[in-house]
């Protein structure tokens, strides 16, 4: 037999009618999409919306450390995630039902391009990248993660900030129904974070859309969240929906929920301390895997290393600044 | 069968054995049996001995006021075992910080006990259950006369540092510890005011 099982198309491949009779959105797709047509260098990435399907088309990256990697169930099974619960394990119980799908990203501010994007128009320019990163959590714990994401740095390029705008802020999306953790006011919803554009223009910070070359899980922020890998962990919002310019500072929710242990740089910084505990070491999760006594024994904290290790790509960008007080 | 001997041989060592199922399931976690530790099986640990440390307290100390309100003179006879099942998941609470989250490094210990206010009042209840379960025997207790009763009142403070240090680490959402705390004070409470209308009686009979 010479006729073949057609290749499956996927959902995101076919245009939406939406997307082909809004002319904006669809001058502002092409506006987006227009630097890798020209360079017609990679794939674009599609975003598949089965939980756990594999990303196709996914680059290494220079910037990965060659560290091991946490284990699966290490990584999805263990994080902080508010908006399901103040528990490690209550992202991974409380986020299944969770849908992902549709999704949008708002862009506002200053910039010369805004607007609303859906989520593959958003990301299906720019080349997946696999970036293997040490993530510090401000609890004085850590992994190593291997996510699946996009250059912040281009992301931000494509949207072409204005000169006045000197911080990108982002936000989670708010949805009580969704998410439980919403229906307490244990922070200030929606999440808030933000960088400045310095920052988020540094080749290092991505938005994240896998993580062990799948798609990225509910709990660890489906479908789009911020990575940054020389600040603690809670900079890096899950769940985005916003994407906002501006040349004010923003007040992020930890900043709001106590400014004097959690401030808006929140650089991984062995030297200053919580105001609670010492940041000086941390426990590498999965070091006491295994069961049994042994385990327990075995040497699971390390010493807490400047920017995490990454001050080689970002020390330069705090030069004359205290640390201690923009801690 | 008396009372006594039903306590002594049926009850007493019923309670211990229910008193140390919290241990047993963190080493059948441990092994894998009976569930999993999680990700990180230290902090696990760490917090489900802390946990059972600060609920022995509460149970040792609603004891008395079980007693005066049921009228059960025997329940009395449980409180110093609930003590020392108190003092036992506090010490493991601890050493499982001292050995296995700071790995014995003498300089973090003493860095934490000294810097970090949570860790002192930790450390500092820790020492006041230390001193009233070795003066825990009955030998002691007739010897101090007293002073013993003047002594094991420090079990008050030990009780307000424990829930004080589990408020303090808290990262930010504070209404589990807020439920430990409403409990001790629900039952110092109940302990000011019988002592009230026992002064009350008092000046009572002493005009009548």
């Amino acid at each position: 037999m010479l006729i073949k099982k057609p290749v499956d198309i996927r959902p995101s491949e076919i245009t939406s009618k939406e997307s082909y009779f809004n002319r904006r959105k669809f001058m502002q797709a092409a506006a987006l999409a227009g630097g890798s047509i020209v360079a017609g260098d990679a794939l674009p990435a599609i975003i598949p919306n089965e939980k756990r399907a594999k990303l196709e088309g996914v680059v290494p990256s220079e910037f990965s450390t060659d560290e091991t990697p946490n284990s699966y169930d290490d990584v999805t099974t263990y994080n902080n995630y508010y908006e399901f619960g103040l528990r490690k394990d209550d992202p991974f119980r409380n986020s299944q039902e969770f849908k992902p799908r549709p999704w949008s990203i708002e862009v506002t501010g200053d910039a010369e391009v805004t607007g609303s994007f859906a989520l593959e128009d958003f990301v299906n320019s720019q080349t997946l990248e696999e970036r293997i990163y040490r993530l510090r959590c401000v609890e004085a714990w850590s992994m190593v993660i291997p996510w699946v994401g996009i250059s912040l740095a281009d992301v931000v390029k494509r949207f072409k900030p204005l000169s006045k705008a000197k911080y990108v802020v982002f936000e989670t999306l708010l949805d009580r129904d969704q998410m439980p953790g919403q229906r307490s006011r244990s922070l200030r919803w929606p999440y808030v974070e933000g960088l400045t554009i310095a920052e988020a223009t540094n080749p290092l910070p991505i938005l994240a859309v896998g993580v062990f070359g799948e798609v990225l899980p509910n709990q660890n922020g489906a479908p789009l969240r911020l990575i940054v890998p020389w600040k603690y962990g809670f900079k890096s919002i899950k769940g985005i929906v916003r994407m906002h310019f501006t040349d004010k500072q923003p007040r992020t929710s930890w900043d709001l929920a106590a400014s004097h242990e959690y401030g808006f740089y929140a650089n991984v910084n062995p030297n200053v301390d919580h105001p609670r505990w010492s940041q000086a070491r941390e426990r590498r999760i999965g070091a006491n895997q295994g069961g049994g006594f042994q385990s327990l024994f075995s040497a699971s904290k390390q010493d807490t290393v400047m920017f995490n290790g990454y001050g080689e790509h970002v020390a330069h960008l705090y030069d004359g600044l205290d640390l201690k007080k923009n801690f | 069968m008396d009372t006594v001997q039903q306590i002594r041989f049926i009850w007493k060592p019923l309670i211990f054995i229910a008193s140390l199922v919290p241990f047993a399931l963190v080493v059948g976690d441990l092994f894998q049996v009976t569930g999993s530790l999680g990700p990180n099986p230290v902090e696990e640990i760490q917090d489900r001995f802390g946990y059972w440390g600060l609920r022995f307290i509460l149970i040792a100390l609603a004891v008395t006021p079980a007693r005066t309100i049921t009228g059960k003179q025997w329940l009395t006879r449980f409180r110093r075992m609930l003590g020392l099942f108190a003092f036992f998941y506090v010490l493991m609470h601890f050493l499982t910080w001292l050995i296995l989250d700071q790995g014995l490094l003498l300089s973090a210990i003493g860095e934490d006990i000294f810097k970090r206010p949570f860790i002192t009042i930790g450390f500092a209840a820790t020492l006041i259950l230390l001193a009233l379960t070795a003066t825990s025997t009955a030998g002691v207790r007739r010897r101090l006369g007293k002073t013993w009763q003047k002594l094991h009142n420090w079990v008050y403070a030990a009780a307000i540092l424990g829930v004080w240090h589990y408020w303090w680490q808290v990262k930010l959402d504070a209404s589990d510890p807020a439920i430990y705390a409403a409990i001790l004070a629900l039952l110092l409470g109940y302990r000011f005011w019988q002592r009230r209308k026992r002064a009350r009686q008092r000046t009572q009979t002493a005009s009548a």
